[in-house]
């Protein structure tokens, strides 16, 4: 019992990232119909930048004291990450807008590509030890659970981003462009809507998730690597899938539904399989949960569009 | 033999017979020149043929079904795997070639139908997802199946994998003709190796312009439309991954007898992602520019590594970029500029039944008047 408990407080954590993730790569397909293959390493560069400014600023400025610190490395990252967003937005997908699917997929593919070659070439191949500015040791156990503040902050900020994202996109005029043109891009047009604009703030507001998913990731597990996007990117789709693309409660609770699974999976899986598979097989879980789904229920669990077949 | 003159498509044009003759003496030629260079080129022409069989097959499944495979280097690996299991000392087993390397295939088309069965009903980009999961599933089996059962060897991989032998001649031993003239046995690789790629050329060429080949040219360009007429969409799916996944799994066992060493180290997305960019690079759906690109983009990191490295260390004093960095860049780059600024390849398909501007480049009907 207490390893479930344990484990679904891990789950959540975990989830959390990959719903704030996965709302990035929802947010996206619900207005353009593309899989942004480079989200994930979107994230990844969220968590090297961030790593890099914090790096510098201890040096620069050390009496500057932790927080400050985090927040002024957070800040630096969001903002480099959404200049990058809008850039590949701009250079790599803009010019392919009208192309059939193939195409902006295969470029996307190359972004994603040319992204970890280039951290490879700044950061090199190394791990490097994330700096742990909020303390990872965990708290007092509550009912046999231990929780590190770390973890508490994760839980906190992806539940503040999330309620602030649904906020803007169903208050704000920004968030009423953003769904007329995720709804029907010509007819927004036509209705004053400046849709380049539109999917290009798309873009931007997705990075700067990601930013702060990359930096709360690697806060948790205390490295950041030049490979480290691809699994997040990865299960966040599937996240993205399992809640029902373009949707984004879909997102969040898909997100968190994943991490719960897998983090319980990883738990259990040596006793369900008889000590046959341990829980370096955690990562299969994300794809036999993606396979599942699109077998059964390719809308997803929130999803109202039908699979759009031809 | 069209094919094969459009491989020098300014030639190929006015004097197809010609072109196609430069083209076989190139090939036949090729190991002699690189053997100036020196050995290791005649390795490197080894792999990249091997590299051009797996963008044959993977052309099939992508450039004529139109379905976006991104977990191609499984099939390799469930061909190489096969390959290690049957024919080296890791089972004690030592089951000669032209048994192994057809179950390899046999397997390898298997995996390509448990894959496809799910997803077939499903639009190319959740494929794409699906098929990279399947990729990266793989590997994860193979780098953790060491126990409790010493299945797959871990990372470590398995080693000591028998060579090609043909009819009881072992072709990894350099072969002596009379006193003084021996052949390297990367010549003879290079040959065996050769054949099989005409092999598949030629049929996958006969399968192109079959009925089969069309229906996936229909499904590829409006699969509402293919279904409309009556091609059973689900199975002819199934057979271009199945297909497409035997060549892989051939490339794979060739893969294992060759290097006489697997590890999944072999097996990464990275190769994946290789494979479709030499298929997006030279033209997808035509086999002409497919082998262009996959020998193009094989030989290229190797001349930079045999280039950039001196000029680097001349220039900089140190190396900035090593080799397999320069890989990548290159690779991610061919990928991005091809599909922004010459969808359909290096060497653009022609004949009647692939059409790529519809599957990249143009609008297809239904996009357009969405």
């Amino acid at each position: 019992m207490e390893t479930l408990l344990q484990q679904t407080v891990n789950g959540l954590v975990v989830g959390s990232v990959y719903a704030l993730v996965a709302l990035g790569y929802t947010m996206v397909y619900g207005i353009l119909g593309l899989i942004n293959f480079a989200h994930g390493d979107i994230l990844m560069v969220g968590a090297l930048v961030a790593l890099e400014a914090i790096r510098l600023l201890q040096i620069y400025a050390p009496d500057l004291g932790l927080v400050p610190t985090l927040l002024a490395g957070l800040s630096i990252s969001v903002v480099v990450c959404m200049i990058l967003g809008y850039t590949i937005e701009r250079t790599a997908y803009r010019r392919l807008r009208n192309a059939p699917r193939l195409a902006p997929l295969i470029t996307a593919i190359g972004v994603s590509f040319l992204l970890q070659t280039i951290a490879m070439i700044i950061w090199g191949r190394n791990y490097h030890t994330f700096p742990q500015l909020v303390s990872t040791t965990p708290l007092e156990p509550v009912a046999g659970v231990f929780i590190t503040p770390v973890q508490i902050v994760i839980l906190v900020v992806s539940a503040v981003l999330m309620v602030a994202l649904v906020l803007l996109v169903n208050k704000t005029r920004l968030g009423r462009a953003m769904r007329a043109t995720a709804e029907n891009h010509k007819v927004a047009s036509l209705m004053g809507v400046d849709t380049n604009k539109i999917i290009a703030a798309t873009f931007i507001i997705g990075s700067a998730l990601a930013a702060v998913a990359g930096v709360m990731f690697s806060s948790n597990y205390g490295i950041a690597h030049y490979a480290m996007g691809f699994m997040p990117g990865l299960k966040a789709f599937t996240a993205a899938v399992l809640g029902g693309i373009g949707n984004l409660g879909g997102a969040m609770l898909g997100g968190l539904l994943l991490g719960l699974v897998e983090s319980i999976g990883a738990g259990y899986i040596e006793d369900m399989s008889f000590g046959f598979l341990n829980s370096s097989y955690q990562d299969i879980f994300a794809f036999i949960i993606l396979g599942i789904v699109l077998i059964f229920r390719p809308t997803g669990l929130l999803g109202e569009r039908v699979a759009d077949r031809a | 033999m069209n094919e094969l003159a459009l491989a020098i498509p300014w030639l190929g044009k006015r004097n197809p017979a010609a072109a196609r003759w430069v083209v076989l003496a190139l090939a036949l030629g090729a190991p002699l020149i690189a053997m100036l260079f020196g050995k290791t080129w005649v390795r490197i022409l080894d792999f990249a043929l091997l590299y051009v069989m797996l963008a044959i097959g993977l052309n099939l499944v992508v450039g004529f079904a139109g379905l976006l495979d991104l977990g191609y280097i499984a099939f390799y690996a469930v061909g190489a795997y096969t390959f290690a299991f049957l024919a080296s000392p890791h089972f004690e087993l030592h089951l000669p070639f032209w048994l192994v390397l057809p179950l390899g295939a046999c397997f390898a088309a298997v995996a390509g139908i448990i894959l496809g069965l799910p997803t077939l009903r499903l639009r190319g980009d959740y494929l794409a997802i699906v098929t990279l999961g399947f990729g990266e599933i793989v590997r994860i089996f193979l780098n953790n199946l060491n126990h409790p059962i010493n299945i797959t060897n871990g990372p470590q991989g398995i080693n000591m994998i028998d060579p090609l032998e043909l009819f009881g001649w072992d072709i990894s031993r350099p072969l002596k003709i009379g006193e003084d003239i021996t052949i390297n046995s990367l010549f003879l690789y290079y040959y065996v190796f050769l054949a099989f790629v005409v092999l598949s050329i030629i049929l996958v060429q006969r399968l192109q312009i079959s009925r089969v080949g069309r229906a996936w040219a229909a499904i590829r360009d409006d699969e509402l439309a293919a279904k409309a007429i009556g091609i059973n969409t689900r199975n002819m799916k199934l057979l271009a991954f199945s297909l497409g996944a035997t060549f892989g799994g051939v490339a794979g066992g060739l893969f294992a007898a060759f290097q006489g060493f697997v590890s999944p180290e072999s097996f990464s997305l990275m190769e994946s992602i290789a494979v479709l960019t030499m298929v997006v690079f030279g033209g997808m759906g035509n086999l002409a520019g497919v082998v262009v690109g996959a020998l193009a983009l094989t030989a290229l990191p190797e001349i930079l590594r045999h280039v950039a490295v001196p000029v680097q260390q001349a220039v900089f004093n140190q190396v900035i970029l090593d080799p397999e960095v320069l890989r990548m860049l290159l690779l991610s780059l061919a990928m991005i500029f091809m599909m922004l600024l010459r969808p359909a390849g290096l060497i653009p398909a022609h004949s009647r039944y692939s059409r790529p501007e519809l599957v990249v480049g143009k609008p297809a009907p239904a996009e357009a008047a969405k």
